[in-house]
């Protein structure tokens, strides 16, 4: 019996100790709380429980800018994580400061993983990748603006969702103040009505090819004819009824919506996942992000929005290659699919949309289909990405500026104006840091 | 009169020490270090800066928007303090007139105190919630289309009321002690010579209060000006877009959501000056004309 025992934990000691001399731990810092925290932490699970030799921690930080911050001061310390989630407007901080992340497609053919560009679907391949189209960082939960319409409120109104601002202004909004609805509100000014505005229009957003071609000299080209058009327009739907503005909050501009009140919201295509598993009094639908026949008759894909994954330099090549299988891991149709299916952030490889497509996810939800369709929209001159400097605090100028046009605090022309100068004194700014 | 002394001279040094490190190592050194960013453009990850002279100062002297920031803590900070002295003072003469069920009031008053900044400016939006917040549907019933977040007036009152709210227990406390340390002789001398209460409290009351209330201005004003930072920052929820903010949230946004060190830097500079001359202000100007007994 006592021999026995000794042997058992021996034994067992034995394996603890093999367990921790093999298996490789990373750890990976994000910015998904709620629901979609839950799906990360299932993903890291499951990636440990496929293999023996890598062991994934995540760990929630906050909110992007929180989660960013805490990377980059993190990485001062020498104290970096393995994989850090950077959002879309944190792209040009992190891909500027080269030695600060080892870039995807680098990092995963060292590995002898393959890697293959065309491999991910058009609108996702570019955004996080540098001049030369390598990829640096590795897209996640890629979602894009669009238009979400409650069912109930559009037959009521007796009317379809609108494929152009032009048809929502003179066809939808009417008939649903009519209908006693409140047409639209969106809950990202920036993202919504600027960067994919830009994208949709297929309308150069910064000089230097959109900032791809380095930061010396970068200007933004916000201040154009065509979105002080719609923004004149917007503050006139206002006056209407049939646009309302909640704040710079995301939240307060989609509770509406969810309330029946707003019978048409503009969001992510991540959204869809959270829409759905609220019980919402009305069915809804999406579809394409709406544009202006003025501007274009071939409207354009859009813009990721959403984080995507970097791989912290400063780990050794053990650590590297953990990182490289879990990208692996995360890349393969199955984890995509899985993804794309819990949140509704879009699947970023052909392989994984043609999966969800046989297993007719998008015949029982084809609302869920919309966020790609419109990412593998003909991709135009200005549609790859946008990369400029200090773009967090841009963003916080543009929100300050458009909150104003929509109290009457100021006009769009003086609005657009203020917007260019900060952004640009911005811009010159960042390219002093990175020299 | 015995005086206590130290037989040694490195005895007290000694005792000193731990004091003097902590107050070395979390404030001499960080405030060091951030006069010196100030004068440097740095790269967010750190690889590489730039000395850029007083460049970092005179973008922020020449930042209309900046200068507004700086007017709204003012006005913010004028506002905060004198209504958070001002209802404290009412309900600390009150609560001292009270006599039956003193206590229960009392408690009651300083109840909030408790509460940390983030908490009170949780509860705040609650209260004003767009959509059925108990506040905002009393300012609607009185035709105030009130909108938190959207109208910066609304916003800013918003913001006025809970740090009211949260700061005033804590004059309350140091109010209602103050009029109970005035002695029994005195107010009955002053019962005497003048029959208006109203005339006894400025006459008599309220300078016996002065050394309270002026240890109060300065707790107010510093109270007002940094640890209001939570409640704006849960207030406008993360997102400053076009809500009010005040110079300390102004550092943070520069700072930690816009990783701009150099301008940030600069920023908190500006406001240890402005705390210096508070303090110099304290001691300098105003303790000379007040008399503590």
């Amino acid at each position: 019996m006592n021999k026995f025992k000794i042997t058992t934990v021996a034994a067992a000691f034995a394996m603890t100790a093999n367990v921790a001399y093999a298996e490789v731990e990373i750890s990976w810092w994000h910015a998904m709380g709620g629901a979609l925290g839950e799906t990360v932490n299932q993903i890291a699970e499951d990636f440990n429980a496929s293999q023996d030799d890598y062991k994934i921690t995540p760990v929630f930080k906050g909110t992007y800018e929180e989660t960013l911050t805490a990377g980059i001061a993190a990485f001062r310390a020498g104290e970096q994580p393995n994989v850090l989630q950077v959002f879309d407007a944190g792209a040009a901080t992190v891909i500027g400061a080269k030695g600060a992340t080892v870039p995807v497609q680098d990092l995963l053919i060292d590995n002898g993983v393959n890697f293959d560009i065309n491999d991910y679907i058009s609108g996702v391949r570019y955004f996080y990748a540098d001049s030369d189209d390598k990829m640096i960082g590795m897209p996640f939960n890629s979602s894009s603006p669009i238009l979400y319409y409650n069912m109930q409120a559009m037959e009521k109104a007796g009317v379809t969702a609108p494929k152009t601002w032009e048809e929502f202004q003179t066809v939808t909004a009417p008939a649903l103040k009519a209908a006693g609805y409140t047409a639209l509100s969106q809950s990202h000014l920036p993202w919504i009505f600027t960067e994919n505005f830009m994208s949709r229009h297929d309308l150069p957003f910064a000089t230097n090819n959109n900032g791809y071609d380095g930061t010396d000299g970068t200007k933004i080209l916000v201040n154009n004819d065509a979105i002080k058009a719609h923004f004149t327009a917007v503050t006139e739907w206002q006056e209407n009824g049939y646009f309302e503005w909640f704040g710079t909050g995301w939240g307060d501009n989609q509770t509406p919506f969810e309330e029946g009140k707003v019978a048409i919201w503009l969001g992510s295509s991540g959204s869809f996942g959270g829409l759905s598993k609220k019980d919402l009094p009305f069915d809804f639908s999406a579809t394409l992000l709406p544009y202006w026949e003025a501007v274009t008759t071939e409207p354009k894909q859009t813009f990721i929005g959403g984080a995507s994954l970097f791989a912290m330099a400063g780990h050794d090549a053990a650590d590297n290659a953990a990182t490289a299988a879990f990208f692996k891991f995360l890349t393969s149709p199955e984890v995509q699919y899985f993804w794309h299916k819990e949140t509704g952030y879009v699947p970023v490889t052909e392989a994984a949309y043609d999966m969800a497509t046989k297993d007719g996810h998008y015949d029982r939800l084809p609302a869920a289909e919309v966020g790609i369709q419109q990412l593998s929209l003909p991709a135009g001159e200005n549609t790859k990405g946008y990369r400029m400097g200090f773009y967090v605090q841009i963003r916080d100028v543009m929100n300050r500026e458009y909150g104003r046009i929509l109290t009457g605090e100021t006009s769009v022309e003086d609005a657009f104006a203020a917007i260019e100068t900060e952004a640009n004194a911005l811009l010159a700014r960042f390219a002093k840091t990175q020299n | 009169m015995k005086r206590a002394g130290f037989s040694t001279r490195w005895l007290p040094i000694l005792l000193l020490v731990p004091q003097l490190a902590i107050i070395a190592i979390f404030f001499y050194w960080p405030a060091v270090h951030a006069v010196q960013s100030s004068f440097y453009l740095q790269d967010p990850f750190g690889f590489g800066s730039t000395y850029v002279g007083v460049d970092n100062y005179a973008d922020l002297a020449n930042s209309g928007e900046y200068l507004k920031i700086a007017r709204f803590t003012l006005i913010f900070t004028v506002l905060v303090t004198f209504f958070s002295l001002g209802l404290a003072l009412l309900l600390a003469v009150k609560a001292d007139n009270v006599i039956r069920g003193a206590r229960s009031y009392r408690t009651l008053l300083m109840w909030v105190y408790a509460v940390a900044p983030p908490v009170a400016g949780f509860i705040g939006l609650i209260m004003f919630n767009q959509s059925w917040g108990p506040l905002t549907e009393l300012a609607r019933s009185v035709g105030w289309d009130f909108k938190l977040g959207v109208n910066f007036n609304d916003t800013a009152t918003a913001m006025v009321l809970v740090s009211v709210w949260k700061q005033v227990p804590v004059n309350f406390i140091f109010f209602l002690s103050g009029l109970q340390s005035i002695p029994k002789a005195v107010r009955e001398a002053a019962l005497i010579d003048n029959r208006s209460a109203t005339g006894r409290f400025w006459d008599v009351t309220f300078p016996l209060l002065a050394p309270t209330g002026f240890f109060l201005l300065i707790i107010n004003i510093t109270y007002a000006l940094f640890d209001t930072f939570g409640i704006i920052d849960t207030l406008v929820k993360g997102e400053p877009g076009n809500n009010p903010m005040t110079l300390v949230y102004k550092v943070y946004v520069d700072g930690f959501r816009g990783n701009d060190l150099g301008g940030s830097s600069a920023q908190s500079v500006v406001l240890m000056v402005l705390v210096l001359a508070l303090t110099v202000f304290q001691f300098r100007l105003i303790e000379r004309r007040i008399h503590y007994t």
